[in-house]
């Protein structure tokens, strides 16, 4: 818990706010992540954290605030910018290449370590196939990791949910990013399979020393694994600290208990 | 006792690894499938590894006579670490990778394990669970670093950094190695095996050298085996059998042994190594034949329809035509042009395209299953074996195969048969004693050297051949006095695909009653066939279609009975469908998934009343153990059903008479 006091900080978000029309979906949101750290994002439906996410991502262009990025300032990022400088993602519905298999889904992921041009990977020859042989070493050491060997060669549109979940990780993972965003990774899981993905969260996080920004609905789980949290509620930040605090915070046991809102 | 002289210098492992070093130094030893690739080891490689381990496992303090626990699946470094441990004078002992934490306490414990190599987290953190109730612990080696970053234990070691403590001493004591694998002779302790235990705490079977090495080399003898032979390690390390054909076998004949990716990729790893010689309980036998039967019936019609028509042809000659029987030209042309178009495509697919030889045992086979992997030319054989003896008790020999029968006396066993039924052996394989156990021993082994099996049989009039009954202990009567086997009826329940387990009652009681596990794939598959919706096993099997179904399969084996004067007052009058599975982290099923009677019946003594009363419906609370070792509990109403009761069949009635 104490390492990441020392750390630098990977991302910080300054006074962001975004609109779709007249709808506020994010109301001066400012908050950091640290290198090392486990970082959830949590709020009841609609509170505005997948929206965060693609903020972060560069997927929403916010009308205020700025992101800044390994020391990089920026009024918004792009999507592309955003992968080539390390951050990775899997999405709150899979969004994976249903007829691929899972090695191939996972070789995508590998996309922008690729250096050949299409001319040599096309012939298959000299140097694209060194790299080809060095992606597939990558691909295959996050099989093992995830513990998917058996679903290698299987399309991934085949596979049930849990597992779909697992591969769109392994994707993300294939970058090898700096930071990686999780969005509900554990929605409409059984409880064995939280526990086996809360165990490669936390594995990605001790092995690899990957920063991750998690965003959950199961508080238990959240709390288990954050080594600090935000907890975002029609758009507004209700609270950010050390799970135990934000725990305790009034605002947040009424926004998840349904205390009448003035909003509403 | 011969082959004992000829090669008295070759009667321990680590000396059986130092000849094969010599002869077939470039030949692979050992294979893993890792990083999706087959990396091999040769007996080279592999004895630099076992010599690293064994000098730092003497660092670590494990002497002559230590016990050193191996948990994990089945992986060349765990494999090692046998043999390192054998080239010490130390004991492996292997352990049920899928124990639950309080298992595993008894038998570290009662073992005296000093130190436990284990493949990964999982099984650290059961030990470190574990730790307090076996204070002789001293330290922890892990193969797979994965998860452990951050423990921060002083007892706590990978196998890297134990190996390089080995390298280091063996740099400084070069002769250190060498004169202590000298040391060691046939006599020696090889290796602890735990038995399952039906009832009671497992016990540790300590086998000598000569006990595993001998019979491993008789095995090898009967059925011709060579160096080249290729198998697939994927059964549990803690199995006598593993120890055997994976182990054993591969050190005296030198054969290269692969061990799988992964636990799930079993069987298509299996594909693609396609062993010469196999071995597998039935239940795995009868899981490879429930889905290649399911994906026939989702294929186009035609390829139905001739796989239906060579399967029918192949159980008319196929069998015979193994047992090396004539056949008709016709039939035995068909059968060529059927093995193009059909078997050698399904054995392919099954894995078994080169399998010269392959073992079943453990459990009865279901004659149709037998016959349909015999039927296909596959050569597959009853084996009849016990722990206590290193495996080998009967085989069936090549050409006299019968699917009721477990063959004859393998080389170097007598059998015979005492007053009560019960079937005794004696053979170079016979165990030493149990560990820490001389009242068990006692009660087992008679002092001239025979074996109690436990097991009720005879030999067969016509072809001289072994059969066996059931537990001599589980053979019962029912109240009018006559014979109750309940495994016999449990194994014809279960020869049903749809039937996954059967556990009966009777002895002692009026007439006998059932309790069956429905399997769930195929009578899954079956009812989505038949437009039936279910949300899961309790569901399923509480559904009148599923009742209905399995009524006729009890209906088919009472008629079977009814035909036989010995058992025909044991047909089955009433049965429910179990709301759960029977598992064995409650303690239902032994770990090699035998189904512990006495405890069902303590377990669920609810449900065995209302099988005795009139009810048709009976409410029942049962605790459940999550794979983690938590608890919860699971309710459910079962519903009991009246079986039809045949009249004993005249015929028999009057031979009886």
């Amino acid at each position: 818990m104490n390492r990441q006091n020392a750390a630098e900080t990977i991302l910080s978000v300054e006074n962001i706010s975004l609109s779709f029309g007249i709808m506020k979906v994010l109301d001066d949101i400012s908050f950091d992540i640290k290198r090392g750290e486990i970082r959830s994002i949590i709020g009841p439906n609609g509170a505005g954290k997948s929206s965060m996410l693609n903020v972060i991502n560069g997927f929403y262009h916010p009308q205020e605030g700025s992101i800044t990025f390994k020391g990089e300032t920026r009024k918004q990022m792009a999507p592309h910018v955003a992968a080539s400088h390390g951050i990775a993602r899997t999405f709150q519905n899979i969004a994976l290449f249903k007829g691929m298999s899972t090695l191939d889904n996972i070789m995508t992921g590998r996309n922008l370590k690729m250096k050949t041009n299409l001319f040599w990977q096309a012939l298959h020859l000299g140097p694209a196939r060194l790299e080809e042989l060095e992606n597939r070493e990558a691909a295959e050491q996050i099989i093992d990791f995830l513990d998917i060997q058996a679903i290698r060669k299987k399309p991934v549109g085949k596979l049930p949910y849990g597992l779909q979940k697992r591969v769109e990780l392994g994707r993300a993972l294939a970058a090898e990013p700096d930071l990686l965003l999780l969005d509900e990774p554990m929605a409409g899981m059984n409880s064995e399979e939280k526990e086996d993905m809360s165990r490669f969260i936390i594995d990605v996080n001790s092995q690899f020393g990957t920063t991750i920004a998690l965003i959950e609905h199961d508080m238990g789980v959240v709390m288990d694994l954050s080594d600090r949290v935000l907890v975002l509620d029609y758009g507004k930040q209700l609270a950010d600290g050390l799970p135990d605090e934000v725990r305790r915070n009034q605002d947040v046991i009424d926004a998840y208990l349904g205390v009448p809102h003035e909003h509403a | 006792m011969n082959q004992q002289d000829k090669d008295t210098a070759l009667d321990t492992f680590p000396k059986l690894l130092q000849s094969h070093v010599l002869e077939r130094p470039t030949r692979d030893a050992i294979r893993e499938k890792d990083l999706g690739i087959w990396q091999s080891w040769t007996w080279v490689e592999a004895a630099a590894e076992i010599r690293a381990l064994a000098c730092g496992l003497a660092q670590l303090g494990l002497q002559r006579g230590d016990k050193l626990a191996i948990i994990g699946d089945n992986r060349p470094r765990l494999y090692w670490g046998m043999t390192a441990a054998q080239s010490l004078g130390a004991i492996p002992v292997p352990l049920y990778q899928d124990s639950v934490a309080d298992e595993m306490a008894y038998v570290l414990d009662n073992a005296d394990v000093k130190i436990a190599l284990v493949e990964n987290q999982e099984q650290v953190d059961k030990i470190l669970e574990i730790m307090e109730r076996c204070p002789q612990i001293e330290h922890i080696i892990y193969d797979e670093p994965r998860g452990l970053r951050d423990y921060e234990h002083d007892f706590l070691h990978s196998y890297e950094q134990v190996q390089q403590l080995g390298i280091g001493y063996d740099h400084d004591h070069p002769d250190f190695y060498d004169r202590e694998i000298a040391a060691g002779n046939g006599s020696d302790i090889s290796i602890m095996l735990y038995t399952s235990g039906t009832t009671g705490n497992p016990k540790g079977v300590m086998l000598s050298n000569d006990n595993v090495i001998i019979t491993a080399r008789n095995g090898i003898e009967r059925e011709n085996l060579t160096a080249d032979e290729e198998v697939l390690a994927y059964l549990p390390m803690a199995w006598v059998g593993d120890n055997l054909f994976s182990y054993a076998q591969s050190f005296v004949a030198g054969f290269c042994v692969s061990c799988p990716e992964d636990a799930s990729t079993v069987h298509h790893d299996l594909r693609e190594i396609g062993p010469t010689y196999y071995f597998a309980p039935p239940a795995v036998y009868e899981n490879m034949l429930t889905h290649v039967m399911i994906r026939m019936e989702d294929a186009a019609q035609i390829k139905q329809k001739l796989f239906h028509y060579f399967m029918e042809h192949a159980r008319k000659v196929g069998g015979r035509i193994l047992n090396r029987e004539p056949v008709s030209l016709m039939d035995s042309m068909l059968y060529k042009l059927g093995n193009i178009l059909v078997y050698a495509p399904l054995k392919d697919v099954l894995g078994l395209s080169r399998t010269r030889l392959a073992y079943t045992a453990g459990e009865a086979i279901g004659p149709e299953l037998f016959d349909f992997y015999r039927s296909l030319g596959i050569n597959i054989k009853q084996l009849y074996g016990q722990t206590e003896c290193m495996v080998f008790v009967c085989v069936q020999p090549d050409g006299e195969v019968y699917a009721d029968t477990v063959g004859t006396p393998a080389i170097d066993v007598e059998i015979k048969i005492d007053d009560n039924g019960e079937i005794m052996y004696r053979s170079p394989g016979v165990f030493q004693s149990y560990y820490k156990n001389p009242e068990s021993t006692a009660s087992t082994k008679t002092e001239d050297g025979w074996v109690h099996t436990g097991d009720a049989g005879f030999f067969d009039e016509h072809n001289g051949h072994l059969k066996i009954i059931d537990r001599a202990k589980d053979v019962g009567k029912l109240n009018d006095g006559t014979l109750f086997a309940p495994k016999y009826i449990e194994n014809k329940l279960k020869f049903f695909s749809f039937v996954k387990e059967a556990v009966l009652f009777g002895n002692g009681r009026d007439h006998s009653t059932a309790f069956i596990n429905i399997d769930l794939n195929a009578v899954g598959n079956w009812a989505e066939r038949r437009g039936l919706a279910y949300s899961g096993y309790i569901d399923l099997a509480g559904l009148d279609e599923v009742y209905q179904l399995i009524n006729e399969c009890v209906n088919k084996v009472n008629r079977d009975l009814s035909a036989d004067s010995r058992l025909a007052n044991s047909q089955i009058h009433r049965f429910l469908i179990l709301h759960k599975e029977l598992d064995a982290d409650d303690g239902e099923l032994t770990r090699t998934a035998k189904v512990r009677r006495n405890f069902v019946e303590e377990r669920y003594t609810t449900l065995v009343d209302a099988l005795y009363s009139d009810r048709s419906e009976c409410h029942v609370e049962t605790q459940v153990t999550f794979e983690d070792g938590r608890t919860g509990s699971l309710a459910a109403d079962v519903r009991i059903c009246d079986a039809q009761v045949f009249a004993q069949a005249a015929a028999s009635q009057e031979a009886a008479a």
